[in-house]
């Protein structure tokens, strides 16, 4: 092969590397600068479930937070056969294994219109108090504050004066 | 009367589906099919010259326009909810999940997939398809296999480029124009994108995209008829059939991934 | 059974061929000798290409056999066929150059794809193969830049590069001047001699081809309507012979398409 098509053979070598090199590193802002790593696979978690007498406007795949920290998503929502509560399943990143049985779990919402996520408020570890671990309840729950509820508790009161 | 007419349905039918089966079995010939390798790579390295590079220019600048725009409009739907803090988030999932790959692939479509057609066709018809049949050279393997390989590997390289210069120019707009605050803009979209859910649907829809715009073109090419009508109804039926399916295909993909 | 005597190289036994619905051969046999220059002559628009890429193996007969030394093309496997395939060549009406690799490359192309010679014999190779056409000079050209008449001596390099043992020409003398149809012919003569192979040339280029074929078939109407030497075939006193090879306009192969007659259409026009 003479040095012209080499030569240009080069320059379109060149080109596509640099393509691949700007499409990879492409990936890798997208990667870090705009995402992070989720939680629904790739990294150990374990499952625990809360009943709660009202979820409001709850939805899979919401966070569950402490102190606003996300540690975790919301799996799934069901029912319970017997007395229809609903129960949330919640899947927590396994690196804050260390919830007290005394934990205690709440429907919150972020700002006034903001989406719900679970709040939860880690219980004190006294000596005989276990664990949280795959499979167990939370206990201490506090149910979704509905709106409409509220205004119409509050109007209720208003005209009982 | 209607026995005719019943007639011409079924053969369309028969016709409609002997085509498709033909497309599937030339569509495995061609992913499996490597030559050489010796031969096989510097071909495809030439291809995705003419595929990806070349088609970097018209990503780049729809991208930052798209992004520039998705940022406007969103600004002036957020802000009067008082929301503006959202605009991150609803720029970047928006891209990464629907606008990115498709319009990637749209624009694949009519600029790199047109060409395919259009090269394999005039190839057709300059009977240089044949005589590489006739020098016993497989044209799927030496034609079509490192045009389709070239395609598949750089639309999603493309789709993610676009998607970052897009967020980048949703940024230009939201932060450096309308004074949103960047720290807002990069952590509240970093607190909902989530790399499997979003960045892989990303990137799983514009494999299949490019699988689809692709295999659109070569086919439309290999199969068109060798005349310059021919071609041109090829290249023509290529942008048409592509997008139509890439559109179709993305409410199917984002109904399994989402609904 | 027919002979697949070592005489003929190809021997094509009672063909049927249709495209779609239109029946382009009806039942021809023909052989082709080894070593010799066989012309098939016929007005255009019969066919006679289509017999080049039967005997290729690039159509199916609807009937009848294509005896390549020994071998039934039509009824070989595709790793069979394509082995067949390095063994002849087809030289094509508009040469069929890839248009993106230049001359050099193109003759370089079968030699690069079909054996792992060094690149310093390929070099000599290719250059020896475009000297006997004359266009060592043009191997850095592009198939854009070339004539007609140049590109199909590219295209006759590329197609010996390999010494096949059969070369096909399809319609060689289409569209050339007289200087270059003088070049091909002169050649296709030279390459039959110093290669040894077989030649077929489809054409209807009477004059040019009856001075070097050693063999002649006449195509027409679906059929082989007369065959052999050229001198047998100018004593030939078939009307449909001497219309073919003396160029009259009109006469078995009539001027006129079908048509109903002229005084009728008008009539009909007139209402």
């Amino acid at each position: 092969m003479d040095r012209k098509k080499q030569l240009q053979q080069r320059r379109i070598e060149i080109a596509v590397g640099l393509f691949v090199v700007l499409a990879v590193a492409s990936l890798a802002i997208l990667s870090i600068k705009v995402a992070t790593w989720g939680m629904t696979g790739g990294q150990d978690t374990y499952t625990v479930y809360a009943r709660f007498d009202n979820i409001g406007g709850l939805k899979e795949r919401a966070p569950i937070k402490i102190g606003g920290v996300v540690i975790g998503r919301v799996t799934g929502i069901t029912l319970e056969s017997e007395y229809y509560t609903p129960v949330v399943e919640l899947r927590i990143n396994s690196r804050y294994s260390e919830l007290a049985e005394t934990s205690s779990a709440s429907i919150l919402t972020s700002g006034l219109l903001g989406e719900q996520y679970v709040g939860i408020t880690p219980g004190f570890v006294i000596d005989d108090i276990a664990m949280l671990t795959d499979g167990d309840y939370i206990t201490d729950t506090k149910p979704a504050l509905v709106l409409e509820d509220m205004i119409g508790q509050f109007l209720y009161s208003q005209s009982d004066d | 009367m209607i026995a005719n007419y019943l007639q011409r349905v079924g053969l369309r039918t028969f016709n409609v589906l002997a085509t498709m089966g033909h497309a599937v079995l030339i569509y495995l010939k061609v992913v499996f099919g490597f030559s050489r390798l010796s031969i096989f790579i510097p071909l495809l390295v030439r291809q995705m010259y003419v595929v990806g590079v070349q088609s970097l220019l018209i990503i780049l600048v729809s991208g930052l326009f798209i992004g520039m725009v998705i940022a406007l409009q969103g600004y002036q739907v957020l802000v009067s909810y008082g929301a503006e803090g959202s605009l991150g988030p609803m720029v970047a999932l928006s891209l990464l999940r629907e606008l990115g790959p498709v319009v990637t692939a749209l624009l694949f479509a009519g600029r790199a997939g047109s060409a395919l057609t259009a090269e394999i066709g005039l190839m057709k018809a300059t009977e240089q398809i044949a005589s590489l049949e006739m020098m016993a050279i497989d044209p799927l393997r030496r034609v079509i296999a490192p045009r389709f390989w070239a395609g598949l590997i750089c639309m999603p390289m493309l789709a993610t480029v676009f998607t970052l210069v897009a967020i980048y120019g949703g940024k230009f707009v939201g932060v450096d124009w309308l004074g949103l605050d960047k720290g807002t803009y990069w952590s509240l979209m970093q607190a909902s994108v989530e790399w499997q859910q979003d960045i892989g649907s990303m990137l799983i829809k514009s494999v299949v995209f490019a699988n689809v715009v692709t295999w659109v073109a070569v086919f439309r090419g290999y199969h068109c008829q060798p005349t310059s009508a021919g071609i041109s109804k090829a290249t023509t039926d290529t942008v048409v059939q592509a997008s139509l399916i890439v559109l179709g295909l993305d409410f199917v993909l984002t109904a399994l991934m989402f609904g | 059974m027919i002979d697949k005597d070592t005489d003929n190289l190809v021997v094509i036994d009672s063909l049927t061929f249709s495209h779609g619905e239109r029946l382009i051969y009806d039942n021809i046999s023909l052989s082709i000798p080894r070593g010799k220059i066989t012309a098939i002559l016929g007005p255009s628009g019969i066919g006679k290409t289509t017999l080049l890429r039967l005997i290729g193996g690039q159509l199916e007969p609807d009937a009848g056999h294509i005896w390549f030394d020994g071998q039934d093309v039509p009824n070989l496997g595709r790793r069979q066929l394509y082995q067949l395939r390095t063994r002849m060549s087809l030289l094509f009406q508009s040469g069929a150059l890839f248009t993106e690799l230049d001359v050099f490359d193109n003759v370089a192309f079968p030699v690069r794809e079909h054996t792992r010679l060094p690149e310093s014999v390929i070099n000599t190779l290719v250059m020896m193969k475009l000297e006997q056409v004359g266009l060592r000079g043009a191997s850095k050209l592009m198939p854009s830049e070339l004539s007609g008449g140049m590109a199909r001596r590219v295209a006759l390099a590329r197609a010996t590069v390999l010494d096949p043992e059969l070369i096909m020409y399809d319609e060689p003398f289409t569209g050339q001047d007289p200087i270059s149809m003088g070049v091909l012919v002169s050649l296709i003569q030279d390459v039959n001699q110093n290669l040894g192979s077989t030649s077929v040339i489809v054409t209807h280029d009477v004059h040019e081809v009856l001075s070097i074929a050693d063999y002649v078939y006449v195509m027409a109407d679906k059929t082989v309507i007369a065959q052999g030497t050229p001198e047998q075939l100018q004593q030939d006193n078939s009307e449909q012979i001497q219309q073919f090879l003396q160029g009259k306009p009109d006469g078995p192969v009539p001027f006129h398409y079908p048509a109903n007659a002229l005084h009728d259409q008008l009539r009909e026009l007139a209402g």
